[in-house]
């Protein structure tokens, strides 16, 4: 991880320093452990700051869209494909990008982290390669990083960038796209499907933190913002309006969604957000054998059609 | 008087049947402040994700109904006067509530629903004995063991919980309960237990009002809002946080008044009917959040409206620690110093 900050580094102040870009935008230390947070260089002394490790759990995507200026990203597998699929719908100007790419292994899911540790605080880590130590008053605590990881980095098959202008890191081992989490809760019954989503909607606070943390959400006015009309009740305490809104959202980001994880992780409440989108993944996966993101030649697929299109939701096939 | 941790759950099962009880409840790894119908419920020291100001103020609440049918027009005020204790909140969470009390009642409003919910609500708070990293109340006029807005204080000395009237209410409280006089030992004890809670995290803030007299047009404010996903984890979350938005929800002739929380956040916040929004950025509505905080409250009430409980620097999505920005903000460059 040293390594990699190092070659991050360099490569941000050779392209600042040669006025290639205005801005890099990349991760800096964060202020707790287990976090890093998003930074903005601006000059190489600031470049200095930038680093990389498994805390880098945003999508830095996110900041990328509209901009005026020329912006080099410091992006991973999962924020390569959110940015491919924003250059598609015109948010994003590739002439205008230069992108760090990094391979990656995973982020460490911090929650995760907080459970193992049974409610002690962890005040310090440190990781030795596959291991990560958890440190507090009266703890020290081993776990493989590799069980800490965001469920999403564990399922996720694109750890090495799809695009990129310079390639940071060792290429990672091919993977395929694994949806059991999804296929096992379509097992569930109609019953039991309703009752854990309005569980998990329950504890909903309506912060929009996923949808704002979310690189493919970028409604002028979102649908639940609006008042004339007004879509759904703007009370927080209504587990049915919630669902409402994240159903609208995962269709809105139906062939558009980068099974990035940016928005579960963004959630304070701990809501099982990719329970949703990755259910869209699937089943656009499944329909029309596409993943957004990942061809930057390709049109987004609800903007495009084919005479020979499965058409299930019309009628029985 | 002394309570046997023991006892803590049959206590609380008798106030059931006199009051409505909350207490911070664990729910699928998240600790929330509840309703509770029975004593195990309830796990006093644990600090909730959400504050215990939703008791006072609740996220979403119908403030009154209203029918128009032939007999003319009905209304129905929805005032809340149950008897209610909140047991086992933190002492910088007692503290907000005594902030937010200036906001809800003062020499030109009264807040009708706040203030029946308060004045029918007994607080019991907890000391804190190991406060979190990320807890910095001793910078912010607080303590781990502040007794302002609690009616009782509960200190925790092992087996037992050592409690202290604050209030008269909260001296009637503690006497119909019956319980055992405290002795020297447990005395002890707890002033001891009191010196040790340390806090590791602190922050400067003296002069930080002066300070942002002299920042509105201050450029620090066009880096800070950069990172910002402009959500409202920080201001949902956060105990003195109290701005709100009024929705009428109606169906034909009938409707009902609803006072939802908002965030100053959010872009819709300030937006004007005509369209004009006086907020456009980030950097507007990151400039209002702390000048509400550290300045235009203190300048109102004579304290910062923030009591350093730590959770928005816990849950921001995008780790902006308000430390950090009460750091920056001293050490930002005014062109009016004295030093
Ligand atoms: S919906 Fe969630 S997983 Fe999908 S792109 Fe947005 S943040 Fe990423
Ligand atoms: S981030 Fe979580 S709590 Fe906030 S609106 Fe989204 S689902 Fe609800
Ligand atoms: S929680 Fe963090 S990202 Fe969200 S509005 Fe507050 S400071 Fe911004
Ligand atoms: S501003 Fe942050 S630390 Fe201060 S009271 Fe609010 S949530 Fe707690």
């Amino acid at each position: 991880m040293q390594k990699l900050t190092k070659e991050i580094q360099d490569t941000a102040k050779k392209l600042l320093e040669e006025n290639k870009v205005d801005l890099v935008v990349g991760f800096a230390k964060g202020s707790l452990p287990l976090r890093s947070t998003p930074y903005f260089a601006r000059t190489a002394e600031q470049a200095e700051e930038l680093v990389w490790n498994q805390f880098c759990e945003n999508n830095l995507a996110n900041y990328l869209k509209k901009r005026e200026e020329k912006v080099a990203v410091v992006a991973k597998g999962c924020d390569i494909r959110a940015i491919v699929a924003l250059i598609k719908e015109n948010q994003i100007n590739r002439d205008n990008l230069y992108i760090i790419g990094v391979t990656c292994q995973g982020m460490i899911d911090r929650n995760k982290a907080d459970e193992l540790v049974n409610g002690k605080e962890i005040l310090e880590t440190e990781t030795n390669g596959e291991e990560i130590v958890l440190k507090g008053k009266d703890l020290e605590q081993k776990a493989k990083v590799e069980e800490l990881l965001y469920d999403t980095c564990t399922r996720c098959a694109y750890g090495n960038p799809v695009i990129y202008d310079e390639l940071i890191g060792e290429e990672q081992p091919a993977k395929e796209p694994n949806f059991e989490d999804i296929e096992k809760f379509e097992a569930l019954s109609a019953e039991e499907r309703a009752q854990y989503l309005a569980k998990e909607m329950e504890k909903c606070i309506r912060c929009y933190a996923c949808r704002n943390a979310c690189p493919m959400c970028y409604c002028d006015t979102c649908f639940v913002d609006e008042s004339t009309p007004q879509w759904i009740s703007k009370r927080a305490n209504s587990a049915k309006d919630n669902l409402i809104f994240q159903g609208v959202r995962v269709f809105h980001q139906l062939g558009r969604c980068a099974d990035c994880g940016a928005c579960e992780r963004a959630c304070p409440m701990g809501i099982n957000l990719s329970l949703l989108t990755r259910k869209g993944v699937k089943d656009v996966k499944e329909t029309y054998g596409y993943e957004a993101g990942l061809n930057p030649d390709d049109k987004p697929v609800l903007s495009d059609f084919e005479t020979d299109d499965p058409q299930p939701f019309l009628m029985k096939e | 008087m002394i309570i046997n941790k023991s006892e803590i759950a049959g206590l609380l099962d008798n106030l059931v049947k006199e009051y409505r009880v909350y207490a911070p409840v664990q729910k699928d790894g998240i600790v929330t402040f509840e309703q509770i119908n029975e004593g195990t419920q309830a796990k006093p020291g644990a600090t909730s994700k959400k504050p215990p100001k939703e008791i006072l103020f609740p996220q979403s609440e119908e403030l009154f109904n209203y029918q128009v049918d032939s007999q003319g027009l009905r209304m129905e005020d929805k005032i809340d006067d149950t008897k209610s204790v909140a047991f086992g909140v933190r002492p910088c969470d007692a503290k907000s509530m005594m902030l937010l009390d200036n906001v809800f009642h003062n020499d030109e409003y009264e807040d009708v629903y706040y203030t029946t919910r308060r004045k029918n609500t007994l607080i019991i708070s907890v000391g804190c004995n190991q406060p979190a990293s990320t807890c910095f109340c001793t910078s912010v006029g607080s303590s781990p063991f502040d007794t302002d807005g609690s009616d009782v204080l509960l200190t925790d000395i092992g087996d037992s919980y050592l409690a202290e009237a604050i209030t008269e209410q909260g001296k009637e409280f503690l006497c119909k309960l019956n319980l055992p006089a405290s002795d020297d030992q447990a005395k002890t004890k707890a002033e001891e237990t009191k010196k040790q809670a340390q806090l590791t995290s602190e922050v400067d803030t003296t002069g930080i009002k002066e300070k942002l007299d002299d920042m509105f047009d201050h450029p620090y404010w066009e880096s800070l809002y950069e990172k910002c996903l402009g959500c409202g984890a920080c201001t949902y979350l956060c105990p003195t946080c109290h701005c709100f938005d009024i929705a009428d929800e109606a169906k034909d002739c009938a409707g009902c008044r609803v006072r939802n929380w908002d965030s100053c956040m959010f872009p819709l916040f300030t937006l004007h009917g005509s369209g004009h929004n006086p907020r456009t950025s980030g950097k507007e509505r990151w400039r209002q959040r702390a000048m509400h905080k550290f300045n235009y409250f203190v300048e109102r009430y004579n304290a910062s409206a923030c009591v350093g409980c730590g959770r928005c620097i816990k849950n921001c999505p995008v780790n902006l620690d308000i430390r950090q920005v009460i750091a920056d903000i001293k050490a930002q460059d005014t062109g009016s110093e004295v030093s």
